[in-house]
């Protein structure tokens, strides 16, 4: 299991800024160790955000999206209380979902 | 308020809609379209995503530095003034793979979406907005690296 995410919702005139960081490497599989040998590729392939248990957005991600991900997206009509939560799966299967809420 | 028949109306019409772009959450790890990620080119991107030509547009724009320093963490955005956009991507011109990143909208979040990704080399940015009538738009930028995020 991978590392939590630090998820902020702020809620503002209607719509809460959700702002993700997530903890991974995004390996693009190009890249070489000490000795020569390729590191397998290791990204997060797809995003889910929802909001109050109702997905509002899906991502699909390549190799390109930079280390230790950012994201920042405004839901709509989300107001303080409320529960945004965000889960991705990565290109060996692994998993993370983590919740927060809107404040 | 939402009666339930009308929420049960509603669930059916996005469902629907997702099952028809092949992206129902349980498929999810199987709908990722790598050939839309092994595409090189914005039109070959594209068209493994399902779209048509796309169509330069000023109601699409792209946000992101002149000039990045580390190409390894570029902050870059898409967003659109248009209602609509169902789908938001972001894609490097001179990557080994052009698609970034794909983000699939509904109603409930605003077209403007920031991330950060890897860039090479000095390349365009383009961000395309995927809209409900099928339209294609884009927008490009040219963002200048001085040190490159991929390959060491």
């Amino acid at each position: 299991m991978a590392d939590p995410m630090r998820i902020r919702a702020q809620a503002a005139d209607g719509k809460a800024t959700v702002r993700v960081l997530m903890a991974h490497e995004m390996e693009t599989g190009l890249r070489k160790d000490s000795s020569g040998n390729k590191i397998p590729a290791w990204f997060i392939q797809d995003v889910t955000v929802a909001h109050n248990g109702a997905t509002v957005m899906t991502a699909q991600w390549g190799p390109s999206v930079a280390k230790n991900p950012f994201m920042q997206l405004a839901v709509k009509g989300a107001k303080a209380g409320d529960k945004i939560t965000i889960s991705w799966v990565d290109n060996k299967g692994d998993k993370r979902t983590d919740e927060a809420t809107v404040s | 308020m939402q009666t339930r028949r009308e929420m049960l109306a509603h669930s059916a019409t996005v469902a629907g809609l997702l099952a028809a772009a092949g992206l129902l959450p349980q498929a999810a790890q199987a709908a990722w379209n790598e050939a839309a990620f092994s595409a090189k080119t914005l039109a070959d991107v594209v068209k493994a995503m399902g779209g048509s030509a796309p169509a330069a547009s000023a109601d699409v724009s792209i946000n992101g530095p002149d000039i990045a320093e580390n190409g390894a963490v570029v902050p870059v955005g898409a967003a659109t003034t248009l209602a609509g956009a169902k789908r938001l991507m972001l894609l490097v011109e001179k990557n080994p793979s052009a698609l970034a990143a794909v983000f699939d909208l509904t109603d409930s979040v605003e077209p403007n979406i920031n991330t950060r990704v890897k860039m090479g080399q000095s390349s365009n940015v383009y961000a395309v907005a995927m809209m409900a009538d099928g339209k294609v738009l884009f927008a490009q930028k040219e963002i200048k690296v001085t040190l490159g995020g991929c390959g060491g």
